[in-house]
Protein backbone atom coordinates (compact mmCIF):
# COMPACT_ATOMS: atom_id res chain seq x y z
CA UNK A 1 0.00 0.00 0.00
CA UNK A 2 1.09 3.54 -0.73
CA UNK A 3 -0.13 6.77 0.81
CA UNK A 4 -1.17 9.51 -1.56
CA UNK A 5 -2.59 12.98 -1.08
CA UNK A 6 -4.71 14.41 -3.85
CA UNK A 7 -6.55 17.69 -3.88
CA UNK A 8 -9.89 17.00 -5.51
CA UNK A 9 -12.27 19.89 -6.21
CA UNK A 10 -10.47 22.03 -3.68
CA UNK A 11 -10.46 19.48 -0.86
CA UNK A 12 -7.39 17.52 0.18
CA UNK A 13 -7.71 13.75 0.59
CA UNK A 14 -5.01 11.46 2.02
CA UNK A 15 -5.60 7.74 1.51
CA UNK A 16 -3.72 4.43 1.54
CA UNK A 17 -4.11 2.68 -1.80
CA UNK A 18 -2.67 -0.15 -3.84
CA UNK A 19 -0.23 1.21 -6.44
CA UNK A 20 -2.16 -0.55 -9.20
CA UNK A 21 -5.34 1.40 -8.48
CA UNK A 22 -6.40 3.51 -11.44
CA UNK A 23 -7.14 7.17 -10.81
CA UNK A 24 -10.73 6.76 -11.96
CA UNK A 25 -11.32 4.07 -9.32
CA UNK A 26 -9.75 6.29 -6.68
CA UNK A 27 -12.14 9.09 -7.63
CA UNK A 28 -15.24 6.89 -7.86
CA UNK A 29 -14.73 4.10 -5.33
CA UNK A 30 -12.46 5.62 -2.70
CA UNK A 31 -13.75 9.19 -2.72
CA UNK A 32 -17.30 8.31 -3.80
CA UNK A 33 -17.37 10.95 -6.54
CA UNK A 34 -19.31 8.99 -9.13
CA UNK A 35 -19.89 11.85 -11.57
CA UNK A 36 -16.83 10.72 -13.52
CA UNK A 37 -17.92 7.79 -15.68
CA UNK A 38 -16.11 4.71 -16.92
CA UNK A 39 -16.96 3.85 -20.50
CA UNK A 40 -14.50 1.79 -22.50
CA UNK A 41 -11.81 1.32 -19.85
CA UNK A 42 -9.36 1.18 -22.75
CA UNK A 43 -8.31 4.84 -23.09
CA UNK A 44 -10.50 5.51 -26.11
CA UNK A 45 -13.89 6.99 -25.14
CA UNK A 46 -13.01 9.89 -22.84
CA UNK A 47 -15.96 9.31 -20.46
CA UNK A 48 -13.47 9.31 -17.58
CA UNK A 49 -11.90 12.67 -18.47
CA UNK A 50 -10.98 14.88 -15.51
CA UNK A 51 -8.65 17.85 -15.13
CA UNK A 52 -5.31 17.01 -13.57
CA UNK A 53 -3.34 20.14 -12.69
CA UNK A 54 -5.62 22.00 -15.06
CA UNK A 55 -5.28 19.69 -18.05
CA UNK A 56 -7.78 17.19 -19.45
CA UNK A 57 -6.62 13.63 -18.78
CA UNK A 58 -8.26 10.20 -19.15
CA UNK A 59 -8.38 9.02 -15.56
CA UNK A 60 -8.65 5.35 -16.60
CA UNK A 61 -5.17 5.67 -18.08
CA UNK A 62 -3.42 7.04 -15.00
CA UNK A 63 -2.52 5.32 -11.79
CA UNK A 64 -3.78 7.05 -8.67
CA UNK A 65 -0.16 7.20 -7.45
CA UNK A 66 0.65 9.37 -10.46
CA UNK A 67 -1.83 11.95 -9.15
CA UNK A 68 -0.14 12.15 -5.73
CA UNK A 69 0.26 15.86 -4.94
CA UNK A 70 -1.89 16.94 -7.88
CA UNK A 71 -4.95 19.13 -8.14
CA UNK A 72 -7.82 17.22 -9.70
CA UNK A 73 -11.10 18.70 -10.87
CA UNK A 74 -14.05 16.44 -11.63
CA UNK A 75 -17.48 17.32 -12.96
CA UNK A 76 -18.65 17.79 -9.36
CA UNK A 77 -16.15 20.60 -8.92
CA UNK A 78 -17.15 22.77 -11.86
CA UNK A 79 -20.19 24.61 -10.55
CA UNK A 80 -19.53 27.33 -8.00
CA UNK A 81 -22.06 28.28 -5.33
CA UNK A 82 -24.78 26.49 -7.23
CA UNK A 83 -24.10 28.33 -10.48
CA UNK A 84 -23.36 26.00 -13.36
CA UNK A 85 -20.10 26.45 -15.24
CA UNK A 86 -20.76 28.05 -18.66
CA UNK A 87 -19.95 24.75 -20.41
CA UNK A 88 -22.47 22.92 -18.19
CA UNK A 89 -24.99 25.64 -18.90
CA UNK A 90 -24.30 25.27 -22.64
CA UNK A 91 -25.10 21.56 -22.51
CA UNK A 92 -28.33 22.40 -20.70
CA UNK A 93 -29.36 25.20 -23.05
CA UNK A 94 -28.38 23.50 -26.31
CA UNK A 95 -29.48 19.98 -25.41
CA UNK A 96 -25.92 18.72 -25.66
CA UNK A 97 -26.83 15.30 -24.31
CA UNK A 98 -29.23 12.42 -24.66
CA UNK A 99 -28.36 9.52 -22.37
CA UNK A 100 -25.73 11.65 -20.62
CA UNK A 101 -23.10 8.96 -20.29
CA UNK A 102 -20.41 10.80 -22.20
CA UNK A 103 -21.40 14.17 -20.78
CA UNK A 104 -19.15 14.59 -17.71
CA UNK A 105 -16.06 13.73 -19.75
CA UNK A 106 -17.26 15.78 -22.70
CA UNK A 107 -17.76 18.82 -20.46
CA UNK A 108 -14.29 18.46 -18.92
CA UNK A 109 -12.76 18.33 -22.41
CA UNK A 110 -14.84 21.35 -23.41
CA UNK A 111 -13.55 23.28 -20.40
CA UNK A 112 -9.96 22.33 -21.26
CA UNK A 113 -10.47 23.27 -24.91
CA UNK A 114 -11.86 26.73 -24.11
CA UNK A 115 -9.06 27.42 -21.65
CA UNK A 116 -6.52 26.90 -24.43
CA UNK A 117 -8.60 28.39 -27.23
CA UNK A 118 -11.31 30.75 -25.93
CA UNK A 119 -12.77 31.42 -29.37
CA UNK A 120 -12.63 28.15 -31.33
CA UNK A 121 -14.05 27.60 -34.80
CA UNK A 122 -16.52 24.78 -35.28
CA UNK A 123 -13.74 22.71 -36.81
CA UNK A 124 -11.46 23.36 -33.83
CA UNK A 125 -14.23 22.26 -31.47
CA UNK A 126 -14.82 19.04 -33.41
CA UNK A 127 -11.09 18.26 -33.38
CA UNK A 128 -10.74 19.41 -29.80
CA UNK A 129 -13.19 16.79 -28.56
CA UNK A 130 -11.83 13.96 -30.72
CA UNK A 131 -10.83 12.11 -27.55
CA UNK A 132 -14.46 11.89 -26.40
CA UNK A 133 -16.99 9.58 -28.01
CA UNK A 134 -20.75 10.02 -27.91
CA UNK A 135 -23.08 7.23 -28.98
CA UNK A 136 -26.23 9.32 -28.97
CA UNK A 137 -26.09 12.90 -30.12
CA UNK A 138 -24.13 12.87 -33.38
CA UNK A 139 -22.08 15.65 -31.73
CA UNK A 140 -24.09 18.43 -33.32
CA UNK A 141 -25.56 19.85 -30.15
CA UNK A 142 -22.36 19.20 -28.22
CA UNK A 143 -20.59 21.56 -30.61
CA UNK A 144 -23.38 24.11 -30.13
CA UNK A 145 -23.10 23.75 -26.37
CA UNK A 146 -19.39 24.52 -26.45
CA UNK A 147 -20.00 27.46 -28.81
CA UNK A 148 -22.59 28.78 -26.36
CA UNK A 149 -20.08 28.52 -23.54
CA UNK A 150 -17.36 30.24 -25.56
CA UNK A 151 -19.65 33.19 -26.23
CA UNK A 152 -20.79 33.37 -22.65
CA UNK A 153 -17.26 33.20 -21.26
CA UNK A 154 -16.19 36.02 -23.57
CA UNK A 155 -18.87 38.21 -22.09
CA UNK A 156 -21.46 37.75 -24.83
CA UNK A 157 -25.05 36.61 -24.24
CA UNK B 1 -9.68 -3.60 -15.43
CA UNK B 2 -6.86 -3.55 -12.91
CA UNK B 3 -3.24 -4.14 -13.83
CA UNK B 4 -1.56 -7.10 -12.11
CA UNK B 5 0.16 -6.26 -8.82
CA UNK B 6 3.51 -4.53 -8.89
CA UNK B 7 5.83 -2.72 -6.51
CA UNK B 8 5.93 1.01 -7.01
CA UNK B 9 9.03 3.19 -6.72
CA UNK B 10 9.35 6.86 -7.48
CA UNK B 11 12.68 8.14 -8.70
CA UNK B 12 13.59 11.75 -7.99
CA UNK B 13 16.60 11.81 -10.30
CA UNK B 14 17.86 9.94 -13.34
CA UNK B 15 20.66 8.44 -11.25
CA UNK B 16 18.13 7.10 -8.76
CA UNK B 17 16.07 5.63 -11.62
CA UNK B 18 19.13 3.82 -12.98
CA UNK B 19 19.96 2.49 -9.52
CA UNK B 20 16.40 1.24 -9.06
CA UNK B 21 16.51 -0.43 -12.49
CA UNK B 22 19.64 -2.29 -11.41
CA UNK B 23 18.10 -3.35 -8.11
CA UNK B 24 14.80 -4.61 -9.50
CA UNK B 25 14.94 -7.20 -12.20
CA UNK B 26 12.41 -6.78 -15.02
CA UNK B 27 11.26 -3.45 -13.58
CA UNK B 28 9.80 -0.98 -16.06
CA UNK B 29 10.10 2.78 -16.16
CA UNK B 30 6.80 4.65 -15.99
CA UNK B 31 6.73 8.01 -17.82
CA UNK B 32 3.27 9.19 -18.92
CA UNK B 33 1.90 5.67 -18.77
CA UNK B 34 -0.06 6.04 -21.99
CA UNK B 35 1.43 2.98 -23.65
CA UNK B 36 2.39 1.03 -20.54
CA UNK B 37 -0.84 1.31 -18.50
CA UNK B 38 -3.11 0.18 -21.37
CA UNK B 39 -0.81 -2.81 -21.89
CA UNK B 40 -0.81 -3.58 -18.15
CA UNK B 41 -4.60 -3.36 -17.93
CA UNK B 42 -4.86 -5.95 -20.69
CA UNK B 43 -2.18 -7.97 -18.88
CA UNK B 44 -0.05 -7.86 -22.01
CA UNK B 45 2.59 -6.47 -19.67
CA UNK B 46 2.99 -7.56 -16.04
CA UNK B 47 6.15 -5.94 -14.76
CA UNK B 48 6.92 -6.87 -11.13
CA UNK B 49 7.96 -3.29 -10.39
CA UNK B 50 7.36 0.17 -11.82
CA UNK B 51 9.84 2.99 -11.44
CA UNK B 52 8.00 6.28 -11.85
CA UNK B 53 10.24 8.85 -13.54
CA UNK B 54 7.33 11.19 -14.27
CA UNK B 55 8.41 13.87 -11.82
CA UNK B 56 12.07 14.23 -12.78
CA UNK B 57 12.08 17.89 -13.80
CA UNK B 58 15.52 17.76 -15.43
CA UNK B 59 14.10 15.45 -18.11
CA UNK B 60 11.44 17.91 -19.23
CA UNK B 61 11.66 20.82 -21.65
CA UNK B 62 13.12 22.05 -24.91
CA UNK B 63 16.58 23.66 -25.03
CA UNK B 64 18.58 25.09 -27.87
CA UNK B 65 22.31 25.07 -28.41
CA UNK B 66 24.34 25.98 -31.48
CA UNK B 67 22.09 24.79 -34.26
CA UNK B 68 20.74 21.79 -32.41
CA UNK B 69 17.68 21.38 -30.25
CA UNK B 70 17.37 19.01 -27.32
CA UNK B 71 13.99 17.78 -26.17
CA UNK B 72 13.91 16.20 -22.72
CA UNK B 73 12.50 12.68 -22.68
CA UNK B 74 9.61 13.62 -20.38
CA UNK B 75 8.38 16.49 -22.51
CA UNK B 76 4.74 15.69 -23.24
CA UNK B 77 3.37 15.70 -26.79
CA UNK B 78 1.29 18.84 -26.13
CA UNK B 79 4.43 20.76 -25.11
CA UNK B 80 6.43 19.48 -28.09
CA UNK B 81 3.60 20.56 -30.39
CA UNK B 82 3.33 24.01 -28.76
CA UNK B 83 7.06 24.73 -28.37
CA UNK B 84 8.00 28.05 -30.02
CA UNK B 85 11.56 26.83 -30.56
CA UNK B 86 10.40 23.67 -32.31
CA UNK B 87 7.67 25.38 -34.31
CA UNK B 88 10.16 27.84 -35.74
CA UNK B 89 13.28 25.70 -35.98
CA UNK B 90 12.15 22.11 -36.17
CA UNK B 91 8.49 22.25 -37.20
CA UNK B 92 8.46 18.59 -38.29
CA UNK B 93 8.74 17.36 -34.71
CA UNK B 94 6.05 19.77 -33.50
CA UNK B 95 3.74 18.73 -36.35
CA UNK B 96 4.25 15.01 -35.69
CA UNK B 97 3.56 15.50 -31.97
CA UNK B 98 0.37 17.42 -32.74
CA UNK B 99 -0.82 14.33 -34.63
CA UNK B 100 -0.55 12.01 -31.63
CA UNK B 101 -3.84 10.70 -30.25
CA UNK B 102 -6.17 13.32 -28.81
CA UNK B 103 -5.75 16.27 -26.45
CA UNK B 104 -5.98 14.09 -23.32
CA UNK B 105 -3.29 11.71 -24.63
CA UNK B 106 -1.04 14.61 -25.64
CA UNK B 107 -1.23 16.01 -22.10
CA UNK B 108 0.32 12.88 -20.59
CA UNK B 109 2.23 10.91 -23.24
CA UNK B 110 5.93 11.78 -23.52
CA UNK B 111 8.33 11.90 -26.44
CA UNK B 112 10.80 9.64 -24.64
CA UNK B 113 8.12 7.05 -23.87
CA UNK B 114 6.91 7.17 -27.45
CA UNK B 115 10.37 6.41 -28.86
CA UNK B 116 11.30 3.88 -26.16
CA UNK B 117 8.05 2.01 -26.72
CA UNK B 118 8.72 1.91 -30.50
CA UNK B 119 5.18 1.14 -31.58
CA UNK B 120 5.37 0.95 -35.38
CA UNK B 121 2.08 2.87 -35.63
CA UNK B 122 3.23 5.84 -33.56
CA UNK B 123 3.95 9.25 -35.02
CA UNK B 124 7.32 10.35 -33.69
CA UNK B 125 9.80 7.69 -34.87
CA UNK B 126 9.71 8.56 -38.60
CA UNK B 127 9.95 12.28 -37.83
CA UNK B 128 13.02 11.79 -35.64
CA UNK B 129 14.55 9.50 -38.27
CA UNK B 130 13.87 11.91 -41.15
CA UNK B 131 15.54 14.68 -39.16
CA UNK B 132 18.63 12.57 -38.55
CA UNK B 133 17.99 12.84 -34.81
CA UNK B 134 20.09 11.43 -31.99
CA UNK B 135 18.82 9.56 -28.95
CA UNK B 136 20.60 10.29 -25.65
CA UNK B 137 20.76 7.42 -23.16
CA UNK B 138 22.15 7.23 -19.66
CA UNK B 139 23.04 4.02 -17.85
CA UNK B 140 25.28 2.74 -15.05
CA UNK B 141 28.29 2.95 -17.36
CA UNK B 142 27.61 6.56 -18.34
CA UNK B 143 25.94 8.21 -21.28
CA UNK B 144 25.84 7.23 -24.92
CA UNK B 145 24.26 8.61 -28.03
CA UNK B 146 22.60 6.55 -30.70
CA UNK B 147 21.58 7.77 -34.14
CA UNK B 148 17.85 7.33 -34.73
CA UNK B 149 18.80 5.14 -37.71
CA UNK B 150 20.39 2.63 -35.31
CA UNK B 151 17.92 2.95 -32.44
CA UNK B 152 14.86 1.11 -33.74
CA UNK B 153 15.63 -2.61 -33.99
CA UNK B 154 12.28 -4.30 -34.46
CA UNK B 155 8.60 -4.17 -33.50
CA UNK B 156 8.57 -2.65 -29.97
CA UNK B 157 12.31 -3.26 -29.70
CA UNK B 158 15.08 -0.67 -29.48
CA UNK B 159 18.76 -0.42 -28.66
CA UNK B 160 17.84 0.80 -25.14
CA UNK B 161 19.49 -1.47 -22.54
CA UNK B 162 17.52 -2.76 -19.57
CA UNK B 163 19.24 -0.49 -17.07
CA UNK B 164 19.29 2.63 -19.22
CA UNK B 165 17.10 5.72 -19.26
CA UNK B 166 16.36 7.64 -22.43
CA UNK B 167 17.15 11.21 -21.37
CA UNK B 168 16.70 13.35 -24.47
CA UNK B 169 16.20 13.53 -28.20
CA UNK B 170 18.47 15.83 -30.15
CA UNK B 171 17.47 17.17 -33.56
CA UNK B 172 19.13 19.71 -35.85
CA UNK B 173 17.53 23.13 -36.32
CA UNK B 174 16.47 23.63 -39.92
CA UNK B 175 18.51 26.13 -41.89
CA UNK B 176 18.30 27.86 -45.24
CA UNK B 177 15.37 27.17 -47.52
CA UNK B 178 14.05 24.06 -45.83
CA UNK B 179 10.49 22.88 -45.50
CA UNK B 180 9.08 19.88 -43.65
CA UNK B 181 5.78 18.05 -43.40
CA UNK B 182 4.26 15.17 -41.47
CA UNK B 183 1.11 13.69 -42.98
CA UNK B 184 -0.77 10.80 -41.46
CA UNK B 185 -3.39 8.42 -42.74
CA UNK B 186 -4.87 7.35 -39.45
CA UNK B 187 -6.93 4.42 -38.40
CA UNK B 188 -10.35 6.00 -37.89
CA UNK B 189 -11.03 4.33 -34.54
CA UNK B 190 -7.65 4.19 -32.81
CA UNK B 191 -6.11 7.28 -34.39
CA UNK B 192 -2.79 5.49 -34.76
CA UNK B 193 -0.95 5.70 -38.08
CA UNK B 194 -1.73 3.21 -40.82
CA UNK B 195 0.84 5.27 -42.62
CA UNK B 196 2.61 8.45 -41.54
CA UNK B 197 4.97 10.22 -43.93
CA UNK B 198 7.66 12.59 -42.68
CA UNK B 199 9.39 14.70 -45.33
CA UNK B 200 12.23 17.23 -45.27
CA UNK B 201 13.10 19.20 -48.41
CA UNK B 202 15.93 21.75 -48.76
CA UNK B 203 16.21 23.97 -51.80
CA UNK B 204 19.18 25.77 -53.37
CA UNK B 205 18.88 29.45 -54.27
CA UNK B 206 18.06 28.49 -57.86
CA UNK B 207 15.11 26.40 -56.61
CA UNK B 208 16.68 22.99 -57.24
CA UNK B 209 16.67 20.40 -54.49
CA UNK B 210 19.73 20.54 -52.23
CA UNK B 211 18.73 17.62 -50.04
CA UNK B 212 15.71 15.61 -48.99
CA UNK B 213 14.61 12.98 -46.57
CA UNK B 214 11.48 10.82 -46.49
CA UNK B 215 10.54 8.32 -43.76
CA UNK B 216 7.41 6.40 -42.84
CA UNK B 217 5.64 5.18 -39.74
CA UNK B 218 3.09 2.42 -39.74
CA UNK B 219 4.19 0.54 -42.84
CA UNK B 220 7.05 -1.58 -41.52
CA UNK B 221 8.06 -2.89 -38.09
CA UNK B 222 10.61 -0.11 -37.70
CA UNK B 223 10.35 3.31 -39.35
CA UNK B 224 11.19 3.00 -43.03
CA UNK B 225 13.74 5.35 -44.59
CA UNK B 226 13.00 5.83 -48.30
CA UNK B 227 16.50 7.05 -49.05
CA UNK B 228 16.31 6.14 -52.75
CA UNK B 229 13.39 8.52 -53.27
CA UNK B 230 15.23 11.30 -51.46
CA UNK B 231 18.39 10.72 -53.49
CA UNK B 232 16.42 10.84 -56.75
CA UNK B 233 15.20 14.35 -55.92
CA UNK B 234 18.58 15.96 -55.30
CA UNK B 235 19.64 18.42 -58.00
CA UNK B 236 16.20 18.44 -59.62
CA UNK B 237 13.66 21.20 -59.88
CA UNK B 238 10.83 19.89 -57.77
CA UNK B 239 7.70 20.31 -59.83
CA UNK B 240 4.83 17.97 -59.07
CA UNK B 241 5.65 15.62 -61.94
CA UNK B 242 9.26 15.23 -60.81
CA UNK B 243 8.16 14.32 -57.28
CA UNK B 244 5.52 11.86 -58.56
CA UNK B 245 8.04 10.25 -60.86
CA UNK B 246 10.73 9.97 -58.14
CA UNK B 247 8.28 8.26 -55.79
CA UNK B 248 6.82 5.93 -58.45
CA UNK B 249 10.25 4.84 -59.64
CA UNK B 250 12.08 4.58 -56.32
CA UNK B 251 9.72 3.80 -53.47
CA UNK B 252 10.07 0.13 -52.72
CA UNK B 253 9.18 -1.25 -49.32
CA UNK B 254 10.15 -4.87 -49.09
CA UNK B 255 8.58 -6.06 -45.86
CA UNK B 256 5.36 -4.16 -45.09
CA UNK B 257 3.25 -5.18 -42.10
CA UNK B 258 -0.27 -6.41 -42.63
CA UNK B 259 -2.97 -6.88 -40.03
CA UNK B 260 -6.74 -7.02 -39.73
CA UNK B 261 -7.00 -3.33 -40.57
CA UNK B 262 -4.81 -3.09 -43.64
CA UNK B 263 -2.74 -5.49 -45.70
CA UNK B 264 0.93 -4.90 -46.42
CA UNK B 265 0.45 -4.09 -50.13
CA UNK B 266 -2.35 -1.66 -49.26
CA UNK B 267 -0.10 0.17 -46.80
CA UNK B 268 2.55 0.49 -49.50
CA UNK B 269 0.01 2.04 -51.87
CA UNK B 270 -1.05 4.50 -49.18
CA UNK B 271 2.63 5.26 -48.52
CA UNK B 272 3.11 6.22 -52.19
CA UNK B 273 0.28 8.72 -52.06
CA UNK B 274 1.36 10.14 -48.73
CA UNK B 275 4.98 10.38 -49.88
CA UNK B 276 3.95 12.57 -52.79
CA UNK B 277 1.71 14.75 -50.65
CA UNK B 278 4.29 15.14 -47.87
CA UNK B 279 7.15 15.98 -50.27
CA UNK B 280 5.01 18.56 -52.09
CA UNK B 281 3.90 20.12 -48.80
CA UNK B 282 7.53 20.27 -47.60
CA UNK B 283 8.60 21.85 -50.91
CA UNK B 284 5.86 24.47 -50.67
CA UNK B 285 6.96 25.36 -47.15
CA UNK B 286 10.68 25.61 -48.03
C1 LIG C 1 -5.87 6.45 -26.70
C2 LIG C 1 -4.43 6.58 -27.12
C3 LIG C 1 -4.14 6.98 -28.42
C4 LIG C 1 -2.83 7.11 -28.83
N1 LIG C 1 -2.59 7.52 -30.10
C5 LIG C 1 -1.31 7.68 -30.52
C6 LIG C 1 -1.01 8.16 -31.82
O1 LIG C 1 -1.90 8.48 -32.63
N2 LIG C 1 0.29 8.30 -32.18
C7 LIG C 1 1.31 8.01 -31.31
O2 LIG C 1 2.46 8.18 -31.67
N3 LIG C 1 1.06 7.55 -30.08
C8 LIG C 1 -0.21 7.38 -29.66
N4 LIG C 1 -0.45 6.94 -28.38
C9 LIG C 1 0.69 6.54 -27.52
C10 LIG C 1 1.26 7.74 -26.80
O3 LIG C 1 2.00 8.54 -27.67
C11 LIG C 1 2.13 7.28 -25.64
O4 LIG C 1 2.07 8.29 -24.72
C12 LIG C 1 3.59 7.06 -25.93
O5 LIG C 1 3.71 6.12 -26.94
C13 LIG C 1 4.29 6.52 -24.70
O6 LIG C 1 4.71 7.57 -23.86
P1 LIG C 1 4.46 7.52 -22.30
O7 LIG C 1 5.18 8.66 -21.72
O8 LIG C 1 3.01 7.45 -22.03
O9 LIG C 1 5.23 6.18 -21.92
P2 LIG C 1 4.88 5.01 -20.90
O10 LIG C 1 3.60 4.38 -21.24
O11 LIG C 1 5.07 5.48 -19.51
O12 LIG C 1 6.08 4.02 -21.26
C14 LIG C 1 6.12 3.31 -22.47
C15 LIG C 1 7.35 2.41 -22.51
O13 LIG C 1 8.54 3.18 -22.65
C16 LIG C 1 9.39 3.01 -21.52
N5 LIG C 1 9.92 4.33 -21.20
C17 LIG C 1 9.18 5.45 -20.99
N6 LIG C 1 9.99 6.51 -20.80
C18 LIG C 1 11.25 6.06 -20.86
C19 LIG C 1 12.54 6.68 -20.74
N7 LIG C 1 12.68 8.00 -20.54
N8 LIG C 1 13.64 5.89 -20.87
C20 LIG C 1 13.52 4.57 -21.11
N9 LIG C 1 12.34 3.92 -21.24
C21 LIG C 1 11.22 4.66 -21.12
C22 LIG C 1 8.53 2.40 -20.44
O14 LIG C 1 9.29 1.61 -19.57
C23 LIG C 1 7.56 1.59 -21.25
O15 LIG C 1 8.11 0.36 -21.61
C24 LIG C 1 -1.77 6.81 -27.93
C25 LIG C 1 -2.05 6.39 -26.63
C26 LIG C 1 -3.37 6.28 -26.21
C27 LIG C 1 -3.64 5.85 -24.81
S1 LIG D 1 -13.12 4.94 -19.75
FE1 LIG D 1 -11.32 6.08 -19.89
S2 LIG D 1 -11.21 6.52 -21.99
FE2 LIG D 1 -12.97 5.25 -21.89
S1 LIG E 1 -25.33 11.43 -24.75
FE1 LIG E 1 -25.32 9.29 -24.77
S2 LIG E 1 -23.23 8.86 -25.15
FE2 LIG E 1 -23.31 10.97 -25.44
Amino acid sequence: MTEITVNVNGKSYTREIEPRMLLVHFIRDVLGLTGTNIGCETSVCGACTILMDGQAVKSCTQLAVQADGSDVTTIEGLASNGDLHPVQEGFWEKHGLQCGYCTPGMIMSGVDLLKNNPNPTEDEIRHGIEGNLCRCTGYHNIVKAIQYAAEKMQGGN
Amino acid sequence: MYPAKFDYYRASSVQEAIQLLQEHEDAKLLAGGHSLIPAMKLRLAQPPALIDIGRIAELRGVTQDNGSIKVGALTVHADVAASDVLQSQCPLLAEAASNVGDRQVRHKGTIGGNLAHADPASDLPAAVLALGGTIHLLGPGGSRQVAAADFFLDLLATDLHEDEVLTAIEVPAISGKTGTAYLKFEHPASGYALCGAAAVVSLNDDGTCAGASLCFNGVTATPHNASAVAAALVGKTLDDATIDQAVNANLSIADPMGDMYASGPYRVEVAKTYAKRALKAARDRA
